[in-house]
């Protein structure tokens, strides 16, 4: 149940943000969502790509410092009370949340919501017994097709 | 760790004099220099400005009398004006690289090179150098005394060398392991960069059959030592020399590896505190000065080489009887003020191969917005150090930070920086850059 997320190490944000972009898209590496945490001198980039193996090559050929990272994603209904739902069931589990980041899906009225936990088995028991729908990459890649 | 254990042999019997006899030789020798120097206008006048004769220079008690020499001196005096015999009697010529200035040249008479070649034989010798051996000198060859210096060291004791050069990591690598080198000499500098190269490339050690290298031509720390012995599985030796004084030879390390021994047949060392030029105690450290004893084309006089490091007179286990010094823990070239605080970059260096997930590869650059010091140091990731989480990462950060003010004294900005993208040094390493406005 847990998704695999690229996330790269940016020194000189701006430059190399946009050489990363320029790089995927060259090879049709289509973004499905990002989330960039930076600070003044460095950020980490996060991404969700379809081809994160090849797109985790290619970044490393241009001498990027790139990791396949375990995330969760979880499809709530786009109207209040889905994220702190989620959030009390973490945190009556005793789990804490690393980052988290959401995007919205084209067709429907749902949002997907990307979770990174300090302990990621144990959150995706709680959330399985709580009911939540956690996507795997194929359904997430296809909601992110529409 | 390595396997290879050093046979302890000594190359000269000068290197086991008793204190006698060894005072004896220096005075001789160092009344035949005082002689020499007179042939050389600098020192003619410095002497007779201080109203000092050849013939009141008696024994050794009269060494503190003469005058300094400086690398300032020296660069006055480019090029050849310290020469003292007949430019058709010089036999090669060498010289500093002049990164700070104008450069300084040095020469040497036959004599002078035989000379030096068995100094070099010394050191080599104490750190497990065999007639059988094959070494690779990844030493620039030029007016740097390193490579030729070496060279004819390994020649005198008969081994077999491989005049690589510095440069071309991948071709190193290969002819270390097609030729089944034995030991390797080069700055630790580029030896760590042929380390990395290994490991980033996933040749197996076994591939290489190399036991052993000598390591020289700048400061190092222990730390450094022990990264470099734990990935290459080798055993490393320090050894130290400048060229205003021969180049390498002038002290090396020997199986016991706790100090460099001094030639001091061939040299006669000072350690003084560079404010008040008064002798340290031993074990205190200081600048190291150094007064030639046989050299012909270019003796020198009480020569302040702005190194920093400790002498400890206690006779060694390997059998040497002479002064061994510390490494040097920095030049005082290289040292910068930070708001009032002295610092080496080998502390840099030294507190970074502490902190686990960081590569020993760094640059400083120091600043001064609103009259104010400001020192960034710039610092390598490692590939498995990296973290999507912010927290882990900004740890990292934090960490380096803690370790470097523990060990300068002083909180430095930190900037993380992707594996690789620092420049690599195939010689001495330039890791220091200040924006400062000189004063
Ligand atoms: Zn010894």
């Amino acid at each position: 149940m847990k998704l695999k997320q690229l996330s790269v190490f940016l020194e000189n944000k701006h430059g190399r943000l946009r050489e990363l972009c320029a790089v995927l898209a060259e090879n049709g590496i289509n973004i499905i969502t990002l989330s960039l945490a930076d600070t003044e001198q460095f950020g980490i980039l996060r991404l969700i790509v379809k081809e994160h193996n090849h797109a985790k090559t290619l970044l490393e050929e241009k001498g990027f410092v790139a990791k396949l990272t375990d995330v969760i994603a979880i499809e709530v209904s786009d109207q209040p009370g889905g994220l702190s739902e989620i959030l009390r069931i973490e945190e009556n589990s005793g789990i804490g949340v690393e980052y988290m980041y959401a995007f919205t899906i084209k067709s429907g009225e749902n949002a997907v919501l990307l979770f990174r936990f300090d302990d990621m088995d144990k959150a995706v028991a709680a959330l399985q017994n709580a009911h939540l729908n956690i996507l795997g990459s194929v359904e997430l890649y296809q909601r992110a097709e529409g | 760790m390595s396997k290879f254990v050093v046979e302890n042999r000594i190359w000269d019997k000068e290197e086991s004099l008793t204190h006698h006899e060894l005072g004896a030789l220096q005075g001789a020798r160092l009344k035949e220099t005082v002689e020499r120097v007179q042939q050389v206008p600098f020192y003619k006048e410095a002497f007779s400005k201080t109203g000092i004769t050849p013939e009141k220079i008696q024994s050794l008690d009269d060494l503190q009398r003469l005058p300094f020499t400086t690398k300032a001196d020296l660069r006055e005096q480019y090029p050849l004006r310290m020469l003292a015999v007949d430019r058709s009697e010089v036999a090669r010529y060498h010289g500093s690289s002049g990164t700070t200035g104008t450069p300084t040249m040095v020469a040497y008479t036959h004599n002078d090179l035989k000379n030096w070649a068995n100094l070099c034989a010394r050191f080599l010798t104490g750190g497990g150098l065999l007639p059988e051996h094959t070494v690779q000198i990844a030493f620039g060859y030029g007016l740097f005394t390193g490579g030729f210096g070496l060279h004819y060291g390994v020649e005198r004791v008969g081994a077999g060398i491989i005049p690589a050069a510095a440069g071309n990591t991948p071709k190193q690598i290969m002819l270390m392991m097609d030729m089944q080198v034995d030991a390797l000499v080069c700055t630790p500098s580029y030896a760590l960069t042929i380390s990395e190269f290994i490991l980033q490339n996933d040749i197996p050690r076994n591939a290489l059959n190399l036991k052993y290298a000598h390591f020289g031509g700048e400061p190092w720390t222990e730390d450094m030592r022990t990264r470099i012995e734990d990935e290459m599985g080798i055993l490393c030796f320090n050894n130290y020399g400048l060229s205003e004084v021969i180049g390498p030879g002038v002290s090396g390390e020997c199986a016991v590896r706790d100090g460099m021994h001094i030639s001091e047949d061939a040299f006669i060392v000072e350690c003084i505190n560079p404010d008040t030029l008064e002798p340290v105690a031993p074990g205190e450290e200081g600048e190291l000065v150094f007064t030639s004893l046989c050299k012909e084309a270019m003796p020198i006089i009480r020569y302040r080489t702005r190194d920093i490091a400790s002498l400890n007179p206690e006779p060694c286990a390997c059998g040497r009887t002479t002064v061994r010094m510390s490494r040097v823990t920095g030049r005082s070239d290289d040292m910068l003020i930070i708001k009032g605080v002295n610092v080496y970059p080998s502390q840099i260096e030294q507190a970074l191969l502490r902190v686990e997930g960081t590569a020993p590869h760094y640059l400083i650059e120091v600043d001064r917005p609103d009259r104010r010091d400001e020192v960034t140091v710039k610092v390598e990731i490692m590939e498995d150090s990296f973290s999507s989480s912010m927290k882990e990462m900004q740890g990292l950060k934090d960490r380096i930070l803690r370790t470097i003010q523990g060990v300068t004294g002083l909180r430095m900005n930190i900037e993380l920086v992707s594996p690789n993208s620092l420049e690599r040094f195939i010689g001495k390493a330039q890791r220091v850059i200040d924006h400062r406005p000189k004063s």
